[in-house]
C-alpha cells in the first residue's frame, strides 16, 4: 500500500512525517510532492491511514531537525522521501546514524545541506538594495525622509532559501523597509514583521541607485593589479548572480589594464639615488665629506641656493649644536649661524663661557630654501622629503665627532634626531639618549625667540634657552 | 576635491591592507539600529586579484608625517594626497552599509600631527557611527603605534577590532625599512590591548558588565618578501605574537610593488605562493599544534614553494607514518597530510561505530593522492617499503602546477591544508 502526500513547506512535512511514524508507516510506503508536480491520480482513492498506536513520536536529534530544515529548501524533488528515510532510521535502531559520514543517504543530506547552505550565504553577499523613494504629494516637512524609503533588491537564488535568508536581513536592517525579490518568492520588511509574497520577474525591480558610481569607484580603487587571479574570483563570486552586481561591469576594463599598470608603477620607482647616501665618501672624515657634499644633488634644494653650508667646528668637539638650515646670510658666506640667530647664539656661548671654537655648530639640511618676495629672499621650511634626503650628512657628521652632547635648536632637528612625534614645547630640556648620542637635548631654535612679539615671553624662552645650553656642559 | 575622488585615493592607499575580514564579533551591540555581526564574515565582493570584499577599507587620510620604505604613504613619496572627514567617512560607511555592498569600516589613517591627534580622529569616526546612527556593524580600526593608552581604550571602546601592524618580521628589518618605527614599541601597543581584552573578559566571568572592549580581538599584518629575512623567521614572529599577545589572526601580505618605491625594495613581487605557504604554515601552527621549527625543515630556513608545508614534514618525518586511522590519536590523525581538521572529528566520530575503511575516506573527500602512503585502514596497508621510497615526494606532490596556484588564491582566506 502507498501513500501519495503533497508537501510544500518544511512545516508540513515535520507534521505529515510525524503522523506518518507515529502509525508506523515505512518509508516504502510513502510518495511525497510539492511543487509543480501534479498531485498523483491515486490521491482520490488516497487509502486510509493505519490507526494510531499509542505510542507518541520518538524524539529525534535537534542536529536532524536543523538538518531537514536547510535540506526542504533544497530543489531536488527527492528530499522529502530521503528525509523521512533518514528519520525512519534514526527512530528504528540506528540512532547515531547522523554521525556515519559516509552511508548514503546521510552523505546525500549532507550534500543537498551544504548546497543550501552555500546559497543562504551567497544570498546574504549579494543581495545588493536598491534605494526608491516614494514621491509623495504631500509636502509634508514633518514626514521622516526615511519613512518614505525603500530598499529593494532583486536576487536569483539556486533554491528556495528567501524565509532561511530573511531574518538575517531583519536583524541586520532593522530600522529600513526593505523588500527583497526573488522569482519564486518575494519577502518584505517593514520594521515590525516580515511578510512573504509571490514571485517576481526582474523586470519588475528598480534599475539603478545614485550611489552606484562611488561604490564602482571604491572597487575600482580597491584591487591590486599587482595580484590578478580571476579563476578565484569567479569560484566565490559566480557568474550567474553578476547581472545583479553593479561593480562587475568593470571587471573586463580592469583586467585589461592591470599589467600597464604594474609597470607603471615599477617604472615609477624613486630609487636611493633620491638621498644623500648616493653622495656619501667613502672616507668619513669631517673634510672628506665636506667636499663631497658639495656635489649633492639629492634634492632640488642645490638649485637655487648660492651654495651648500657644511657644519664647522673641531672634528674633537665633545658639543655638537644642530640648527635647521641655512639662512640668507649662511647661505652667502657659506658658514652656519652667522646671521641674527648665529648672534644670539654666539652671546649665550659667551655668558655660559663656552668657546664657540671647542663646539661643533650644523643643519640638518645643507642648502638654503627661500621664497623670492621683491628683494628679499624668505626662509620656507623645508619639508621632510629633503629632510629626509639630506639626513645622511648629519648622521655621517655625528658618526665623525661622536659627541658626549647634542643639543637640537628647534623642532625639525629635534625630530630627525627623537621620532617625528617629538614635541619641543613638551619636552624641552630633558637629556635623553638616542641612537646617535646617550645626551640629546632639545631646545627653541634661537630665531624663535627672536620672533617672540611679546617681550616678557621672549625673555622666559631666552632664560630657558641659556638654562638649556647649560645642561650640555655638564657631562 | 568631492568626495569620489578623495574615495578614489584613500581606497587605492589602503588596498595594500590585508587584513580585511569582518570575522568575530560573537553578537551585535545592544540598541543598534542598521547593521549587526554574527560571528562569520561574509564576503560581499570580490576583486579580480580574487581578494573578498567585506569592508569598506579606506584611509582617514594619506598625509603621514612618517617615512617608512615599503608604504606608498610615507612622507618621501610624491603620491598624490586626500582627507575625509569624519562626517565623510560616515556617511559613506551608512550608505554603503545600507545597499549592502559591505557589512563595515576598516578604517586606518596615515599619521598627521601626531599619534594622538590622528587617533582621535579614527575614534570620532567610529563613535558617531556608533552614538549618532547606532550602527551596530562592523568596525576595524586601525591603532596608530604611539598613541596613548586612553586613546587605546576608548577605540575598543567603539570598535569590533583593533590592529596594529607589526608591518615586517624582524626588528632589523625594520631598522633598515621603517626607522621611525620600532619593534618594542608596536609590541607594546599590542600588549595593551591585550591587557585590556583580557580585564573585560575577566570581568564578565565574574558577572560584571564591563563596556565592551575589542570583541573581536585584535590582528596584525607583516609584510613578506620586502627584506631577505626567511620564512621561519616569520613564523616565528608570528608565533611570538599569537602565544604573548593572544592575536586573533596574523595577516601575511606578499609585498607588492608600490609607486614610488624606494630602491632598496625589490621591483618585482615575491611569487605569491609564498604569501600562501605562509598561511598553511600558520594555521598548521594555531590549529594541529605544529612549532614554526618543525614546519621549516629547508636550510635556507624557507618554507617549500613546490609542496605544502605539512606534506613537507611528512616527508622528512617518514618514520611517524603509517598512522592508522582506527587507532591514532587526534593529534596524530591532524598530522596526516591531505586530511583536514574536519575530516579528522568526522573520522573520530564514524570510528566510534565501526572500522573505517579506504572507500570511508574517499568518500570523505580526503586528498587520497597525498594521504594514501602515510595512512593505515582497515583494509589498506601502504607498507613500510612505500614510505621508503626516495622519489615518494614527487609521487604525492600535485600534479600540476597551475592547479597548485589556483589553490593558492584560497587561502588568504583560511589557509587550511
Ligand atoms: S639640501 Fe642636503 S640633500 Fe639637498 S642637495 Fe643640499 S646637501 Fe643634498
Amino acid at each position: 500500500m502507498t501513500f501519495f502526500l503533497h508537501v510544500e513547506t518544511f512545516t508540513q512535512w515535520r507534521q505529515e512525517a510525524r503522523a506518518l511514524l507515529v502509525r508506523g508507516v515505512a518509508p516504502s510506503e510513502v510518495h511525497f510532492s510539492s511543487g509543480a508536480d501534479q498531485p498523483s491520480l491515486f490521491d482520490a482513492a488516497a487509502p486510509e491511514m493505519p490507526a494510531k498506536s499509542n505510542e507518541v513520536a520518538p524524539t529525534v536529534p535537534s542536529a536532524f531537525l536543523e538538518m531537514a530544515k536547510h535540506v526542504a529548501c533544497h530543489r531536488d524533488a527527492n528530499r522529502w522521501e530521503l528525509l523521512y528515510r533518514t528519520l525512519w532510521r534514526l527512530t528504528h535502531g540506528q540512532r547515531h546514524l547522523l554521525e556515519m559520514s559516509t552511508d548514503e543517504d546521510v552523505f546525500a543530506l549532507n550534500q543537498m545541506k551544504k548546497a543550501v547552505t552555500r546559497d543562504v550565504h551567497k544570498m546574504k553577499a549579494f543581495v545588493r538594495f536598491r534605494k526608491v523613494v516614494a514621491s509623495s504629494d504631500l509636502q509634508d516637512t514633518q514626514t521622516q525622509p526615511e519613512a518614505l524609503t525603500n530598499y529593494i533588491a532583486w536576487h536569483r537564488p539556486d533554491h528556495r532559501i528567501v524565509s532561511l535568508a530573511a531574518p538575517f536581513f531583519a536583524r541586520r536592517f532593522k530600522a529600513m523597509n526593505w523588500t527583497i525579490l526573488t522569482p519564486d518568492e518575494s519577502v518584505s520588511w517593514d520594521q515590525l514583521e516580515l511578510k512573504y509574497g509571490p514571485g517576481v520577474p526582474v523586470s519588475e525591480a528598480p534599475d539603478a541607485d545614485s550611489l552606484e558610481d562611488l561604490w564602482k569607484t571604491y572597487y575600482a580603487s580597491i584591487f591590486n593589479p599587482a595580484r590578478v587571479k580571476v579563476a578565484m574570483m569567479k569560484r566565490e563570486m559566480p557568474v550567474r548572480h553578476w547581472a545583479t552586481l553593479p561593480e562587475t561591469d568593470l571587471i573586463p576594463d580592469l583586467l585589461q589594464q592591470a599589467s600597464t599598470r604594474v609597470s607603471e608603477m615599477i617604472a615609477k620607482n624613486e630609487g636611493f639615488a633620491e638621498t644623500a647616501a648616493h653622495y656619501m665618501p667613502t672616507d668619513g672624515s669631517l673634510d672628506s665629506l665636506r667636499s663631497a657634499a658639495r656635489h649633492c644633488r639629492a634634492c632640488d634644494l642645490h638649485q637655487c641656493a648660492t651654495q651648500m653650508v657644511f657644519g664647522e667646528g673641531t672634528p674633537s668637539a665633545r658639543i655638537v649644536i644642530v640648527g635647521e638650515q641655512p639662512g640668507d646670510r649662511e647661505d652667502i658666506e657659506g658658514r652656519p649661524f652667522v646671521g641674527p640667530a648665529g648672534q644670539l647664539l654666539d652671546e649665550a656661548l659667551q655668558t655660559l663661557r663656552i668657546d664657540r671654537n671647542e663646539v661643533y655648530i650644523t643643519n640638518v639640511v645643507k642648502h638654503f630654501k627661500f621664497t623670492e618676495r621683491g628683494k628679499q629672499r624668505l626662509h620656507k621650511k623645508p619639508n621632510s622629503r629633503e629632510i629626509f634626503a639630506c639626513r645622511p650628512w648629519l648622521e655621517a657628521e655625528i658618526a665623525a665627532i661622536r659627541p658626549d652632547t647634542i643639543l637640537c635648536l628647534g623642532a625639525t632637528p629635534a625630530s630627525a634626531l627623537f621620532g617625528r612625534d617629538f614635541r619641543v614645547t613638551q619636552r624641552r630640556g630633558e637629556v635623553i639618549a638616542t641612537d646617535w648620542c646617550p645626551r640629546t637635548i632639545a631646545t627653541w631654535h634661537p630665531a624663535a625667540i627672536l620672533r617672540m612679539p611679546n617681550p616678557d615671553r621672549r625673555a622666559q624662552k631666552h632664560q630657558q634657552f641659556i638654562a638649556d645650553l647649560a645642561l650640555t656642559l655638564d657631562q | 576635491m568631492d568626495v569620489r575622488d578623495k574615495l578614489a585615493i584613500l581606497a587605492d592607499a589602503a588596498k595594500y591592507d590585508a587584513s580585511c575580514a569582518s570575522s568575530g564579533a560573537k553578537s551585535t551591540r545592544a540598541g543598534s539600529q542598521i547593521g549587526s555581526t554574527e560571528g562569520m564574515g561574509i564576503c560581499h565582493s570580490y576583486t579580480p586579484d580574487g581578494r573578498c570584499i567585506s569592508l569598506l577599507k579606506i584611509l582617514l587620510t594619506n598625509y603621514c608625517i612618517y617615512d617608512c620604505q615599503y608604504c606608498v604613504n610615507r612622507v618621501s613619496s610624491d603620491t598624490p594626497r586626500a582627507r575625509f572627514t569624519v562626517e565623510e567617512v560616515v556617511s559613506l560607511t551608512m550608505e554603503f552599509y545600507k545597499r549592502n555592498y559591505v557589512e563595515g569600516l576598516f578604517l586606518s589613517s596615515g599619521i598627521i600631527q601626531n599619534s594622538d591627534y590622528t587617533m582621535e580622529q579614527l575614534i570620532a569616526v567610529a563613535k558617531t557611527l556608533r552614538t549618532d546612527q547606532h550602527y551596530g556593524g562592523y568596525i576595524h580600526l586601525k591603532t596608530i603605534p604611539n598613541a596613548s593608552q586612553s586613546l587605546i581604550e576608548e577605540a575598543g571602546k567603539w570598535a569590533d577590532r583593533l590592529s596594529v601592524n607589526i608591518e615586517l618580521p624582524t626588528e632589523g628589518d625594520l631598522y633598515k625599512l621603517a626607522p621611525e618605527k620600532k619593534k618594542p614599541q608596536i609590541v607594546s601597543a599590542m600588549h595593551g590591548i591585550r591587557e585590556k581584552i583580557d580585564e573585560t573578559k575577566h570581568e564578565q566571568a565574574s558577572g560584571f558588565k564591563p563596556p565592551s572592549f575589542a570583541p573581536a580581538g585584535q590582528s596584525t599584518q607583516m609584510i613578506v618578501g620586502a627584506t631577505e629575512t626567511p620564512d621561519l623567521e616569520v613564523l616565528k614572529t608570528a608565533s611570538e605574537l599569537y602565544t604573548g599577545q593572544k592575536l586573533r589572526r596574523v595577516y601575511y601580505s606578499a609585498y607588492s610593488p608600490i609607486p614610488h618605491a624606494d630602491a632598496r625594495l625589490p621591483g618585482q613581487s615575491p611569487p605569491l605562493i609564498r604569501e600562501h605557504r605562509l598561511y598553511q604554515a600558520d594555521w598548521l601552527m594555531r590549529f594541529y599544534g605544529f612549532s614554526a621549527n618543525e614546519i621549516v625543515a629547508e636550510k635556507d630556513h624557507n618554507l617549500s614553494l613546490e609542496i605544502d608545508p605539512k606534506l613537507a614534514w611528512a616527508l622528512a618525518n617518514r618514520h611517524f607514518f603509517p598512522v592508522d586511522v582506527n587507532r591514532a590519536s587526534q593529534e596524530e590523525l591532524l598530522r596526516i597530510p591531505g586530511i583536514g581538521v574536519r575530516n579528522v572529528q568526522r573520522i573520530v566520530s564514524l570510528r566510534r561505530h565501526r572500522p573505517l575503511r579506504t572507500a570511508d575516506l574517499r568518500k570523505l573527500r580526503v586528498a587520497w593522492n597525498r594521504a594514501k602512503v602515510f595512512v593505515l585502514t582497515a583494509d589498506h596497508n601502504p607498507g613500510v617499503a612505500d614510505l621508503d621510497k626516495l622519489n615518494l615526494g614527487k609521487q604525492v606532490a600535485p600534479k600540476s602546477r597551475q592547479l597548485m596556484l589556483f589553490d593558492a588564491a584560497s587561502s588568504a582566506l583560511t589557509g587550511e591544508v
